[in-house]
């Protein structure tokens, strides 16, 4: 048996501040953007993956990178690279955005709150370097940056997250969806990339170390590795970049129009902005779409789609098994006049044609928390 | 039973060989669930690729521990995947060789040095 992943060069591995966590909870480590970290606990992905649908899951992401930017310009230097609307935010408020690129591409994608005197980012682990790069020579000395240092970044998601969150913090309860609130030094938002309701947690090494045991105490809460967080937010059609998005996939292309605020649609004024408002105006020649196959043999990354004349018209950019659908599905990017609901295409597998229907996303419909106002 | 460096184990009763992969593959593994059996008269020599196993993680392929003709697929594993990992040197089995040199048989270790050798990696 020979496995068809690539086995990564030895190189050393950073560790997250519950590496020793992970260890004694017998979790399998593998090699993740520079660091070492828990793909999956003894019990397994698909096990890890119902969990997070039906109870609570607990995952470290504390390999990704949390920065803060302060300073009176920060929102014009901010708006130059993201295409939100970050003049309307107000404080607590968080926004899912881009780094944009001249040539209309990603560089990154991060989450963004508005902070008392600036805003936190959190960006890919896999970006970090990039990214601090980026934001250095655009902001330049116009603006203080702030890299957090060994951060424990914990993403709690599931129905019982706010039910067993609250327990420590009862404020947490009624937290709108996108928000964030600080409490100390910790920040705590509504948010999370699993589609379910949850909450994701950023702070100092030893809080964080205290609060992971606090919440694994609890029998609602399993911890869940890499490989369970890549097939839910897979479930929930949220891209992934390397995969949906890269620096040469425009957001409109990665169906991301509505991270561009309304008012930046108008003004453009920030970098691709040309490619962005002729994309939004014209279209694009390619658009994200999500793949649905019959059980049977899963369609990997970099597998293409072909329609019945044979012609290759897209490819897909992440594939695998939904546990909660119990067959396999894609994404992918394919020409514009195939991205027609319902229609049928083939992926090939191994050199053999797997029919697959185009269906919208996601997968699996998200269950965000919905605050009273919203229902009215 | 024998085994393969690549973690297949072979069972030989008379001239027909059952063929799997080990437990210590289905953990690595991790979920299957999907596995590609071979046509039942296909002919397949050491070493060809005869299976394909798909877990959550990644696809990955069964060789052929010895040389032989399928006779057999185990058909269960078509809507029960997780047999190969519940019990993959029993109900778990991938397909049956009737096996044409049975001295390739030699090549294969024993259940001691392919213990020895999967401690080593």
């Amino acid at each position: 048996m020979q496995n068809t992943a690539q086995v990564a060069n030895t190189v050393i591995l950073q560790k997250t501040p519950l590496h020793a966590i992970h260890a004694r909870l017998g979790a399998k480590m593998v090699s993740f953007a520079g660091y070492e970290m828990p793909i999956n606990y003894p019990t397994g992905i698909v096990a890890e993956h119902q969990h997070t649908r039906h109870s609570a899951g607990l995952f470290d992401v504390s390999h990704m990178g949390a920065l803060e930017i302060t300073g009176d310009q920060a929102t014009q230097l901010l708006e130059n690279l993201i295409p939100c609307d970050l003049k309307e935010m107000s404080i607590g408020q968080m926004r899912y955005g881009v780094f944009m690129l001249e040539s209309g591409g990603v560089l990154d994608d991060l989450l963004i709150t508005r902070q008392k005197n600036g805003y936190l980012l959190v960006i890919n682990a896999s970006r970090k370097d990039v990214d601090i790069s980026y934001l250095k020579y655009h902001i330049s000395n116009h603006a203080d940056l702030k890299v957090w240092e060994e951060p424990v970044m914990l993403a709690l998601q599931g129905p019982k997250a706010a039910q067993v969150l609250s327990q420590l913090y009862p404020e947490v309860i009624d937290m709108p969806f996108m928000t964030a609130k600080t409490f100390g030094t910790s920040r705590i938002s509504r948010s999370g990339y699993t589609g379910e309701d949850g909450f994701e947690i950023l702070m100092n090494a030893i809080d964080g170390i205290a609060i992971t045991e606090q919440l694994l105490n609890d029998s609602n809460i399993k911890p869940i590795g890499l490989g369970a967080r890549d097939s839910l937010r897979l479930e929930a059609g949220l891209c992934l970049y390397g995969h949906e998005l890269t620096e040469s996939i425009t957001p409109i292309e990665a169906g991301l129009a509505w991270a561009i605020g309304k008012r930046r649609r108008q003004e453009g004024g920030f970098l691709g902005a040309d490619k962005i408002m002729n994309q939004l105006n014209n279209g694009t020649i390619r658009r994200r779409i999500g793949l649905s196959l019959l059980p049977g043999s899963i369609p990997r990354e970099g597998a293409e789609i072909q329609i019945p004349n044979g012609n290759i018209v897209g490819y897909v950019s992440s594939g695998g098994h939904s546990p909660t659908l119990g067959h396999p599905i894609a994404m992918g990017y394919i020409e514009e006049t195939y991205a027609i609901q319902e229609s049928e295409v083939a992926i090939l597998i191994r050199g053999q044609e797997r029919k697959a229907k185009v269906v919208k996303l996601p997968f699996v419909p998200h269950s965000y928390f919905k605050s009273k106002k919203e229902d009215k | 039973m024998k085994y393969t460096d690549q973690h297949e184990w072979i069972r030989l009763e008379g001239d027909i060989g059952t063929v799997g992969i080990t437990e210590y593959a289905a953990q690595q593994l991790g979920d299957v669930v999907f596995t590609e059996l071979p046509s039942i008269g296909k002919i397949l020599t050491k070493g060809a690729e005869a299976a394909v196993v798909e877990s959550v993680k990644a696809a990955s392929e069964i060789y052929a521990p010895v040389s032989g003709e399928v006779i057999e697929i185990n058909a269960a594993l078509g809507a029960q995947p997780e047999l190969v990992n519940s019990d993959p040197f029993g109900a778990g089995w991938f397909f049956k060789l009737k096996v044409s040199n049975s001295t390739e048989l030699n090549e294969l270790m024993d259940e001691s040095i392919y213990k020895a050798f999967t401690e080593n990696h």
